[in-house]
């Protein structure tokens, strides 16, 4: 358990460190919701409706951009290979990795959608809903990436590889979190909408780290 | 404890780098690869440490489970080694003793519970004299002191198998003789070591492997 706390602290300082990976995160989201208004037209009334599917898909492709990072930056400088022979099994280090990935960049981004709600005149009664749907989606977000980034260690580009592979699999997470929020506004079904994304983040934690584990032996050979 | 590799078959891309490899190393002692370029001695350490799975043949480790003496339980070698390989597996952006006080926690074993972990980090720092580097990233380090912080993790977490691939490359004459003694120091606390090299180290007692470059020969 301290070789797993030791492994999630240090990636969250080097996060903090490095500073690259949020940022960008960060200022692509922003960029991106910012744009969308500008080329749609200044139709409030669209804006406000499509608003909750414009920030889930800009907050998938922010994900993206640092899902690269998880684990080809710990196999250029040798680490993975020191990290596969420590007590922990790889498959808890594929967790600790990608729980770090969801610190550092899910919750930042889910609780930056509010603001950025306000670009779009998002009805403010749908911000906590807004909020909830993208915590409980995100671990999906970050634990499906991680097999994508375990997929492409050694691939040339691997960045735009990984947004091929994965882009498909957060299918569900986005249906449902936009179910959930479409509950609110007046179809039925909020609950249990709610409760199937948090189904595809559990199982995605349980799951992934398996077939990353996986993925990550055959590409250190 | 001995580590057995019988009739180790190895290949890289579909071509054989190793052939019929076959050796037991002993609680105490070392074993030295020596060869040419392109002759497995990485691939024979990658093998050992579990990453590569050998093409035919086996290596497997005898009455280890740590201090407790063990019963001659067969386990992973992944468990019982420390892999230092030719890239030294630090981040540039904590510092030196950053670097050392996270491997520390990260490979701590039952054998590591007598000392804290931050008397075992200034232990390897001074051991390879870096303890006025510990507060520096370590970015700035020149090769070789990145090299001797690499090596420094092996000092921070006890692991009785040492698997180094070509240790001595970019150290100078003092910091490669401070290894050398490292490395015997180990051995005489009953650990063991494969190292493979193209210079010769004075390691103590040793036997030698050399792999030649289509098979490899004892």
């Amino acid at each position: 358990m301290s070789a797993f706390l030791a492994l999630l602290r240090r990636d969250l300082v080097l996060s903090v460190r490095q500073g690259g990976a949020l940022g960008t995160a960060l200022g692509f989201y922003m960029l991106v919701v910012t744009l969308l208004p500008l080329g749609l037209g200044s139709d409030l009334n669209l804006l406000s409706r499509i608003a909750p599917g414009i920030l889930w898909i800009a907050l998938l492709l922010a994900a993206l951009l640092s899902l690269g990072r998880v684990f080809s930056s710990d196999h250029e400088d040798g680490s993975l290979d020191v990290l596969a022979t420590g007590a922990l099994p790889l498959e808890m280090v594929v967790v600790a990795k990608a729980l770090a990935h969801w610190i550092s960049t899910g919750i930042p981004l889910a609780l930056t959608a509010p603001v950025l709600g306000l670009l779009l005149n998002l009805d403010i009664a749908v911000y906590p809903l807004l909020i909830a749907t993208m915590l409980a989606g995100t671990p999906a977000v970050s634990f499906i990436g991680a097999v994508g980034a375990a997929l492409t260690l050694r691939a040339y580009r691997g960045g735009l590889l990984i947004a091929l592979l994965v882009l498909p699999l957060y299918v569900p997470t986005l249906i449902f979190g936009m179910a959930a929020i479409n509950g609110l506004l007046g179809v039925s079904g909020t609950a249990s909408a709610m409760l199937i994304l948090a189904a595809l983040s559990l199982a995605s934690v349980v799951l992934c780290p398996l077939a990353a584990a996986a993925a990550l032996r055959v590409q250190m050979q | 404890m001995q580590l057995i590799a019988e009739n180790l078959v190895l290949e890289r891309g579909n071509r054989k780098v190793a052939n019929g490899v076959s050796f037991i190393l002993e609680s105490g002692s070392a074993l030295v690869l020596t060869g040419p370029n392109g002759s497995g001695k990485s691939t024979l350490l990658r093998a050992l440490a579990g990453y590569l799975r050998p093409a035919a043949g086996s290596v497997r480790i005898t009455g280890a489970a740590g201090d407790s003496g063990g019963g001659g339980e067969p386990c992973e070698v992944a468990e019982v080694c420390q892999f230092v390989g030719h890239l030294d597996g630090i981040k540039t952006h904590l510092t030196a003793s950053e670097n050392l006080l996270f491997w520390a926690s990260y490979l701590a074993g039952p054998a590591d519970a007598g000392e804290s972990i931050a008397a075992r980090v200034d232990g390897a720092l001074e051991l390879f004299a870096l303890d006025a580097l510990a507060d520096i990233p370590a970015g700035y380090l020149s090769a070789g002191q990145k090299r001797r912080l690499g090596l420094a993790r092996l000092a921070v977490a006890y692991r009785p198998l040492w698997l180094l691939d070509e240790p001595t490359v970019s150290l100078d004459a003092a910091s490669a003789d401070v290894l050398v003694r490292a490395i015997n120091g180990h051995l005489k606390r009953g650990g063991m070591a494969v190292v493979a090299t193209h210079v010769p180290m004075a390691l103590e007692p040793v036997q030698a492997i050399h792999l030649g470059r289509q098979e490899a020969k004892l």
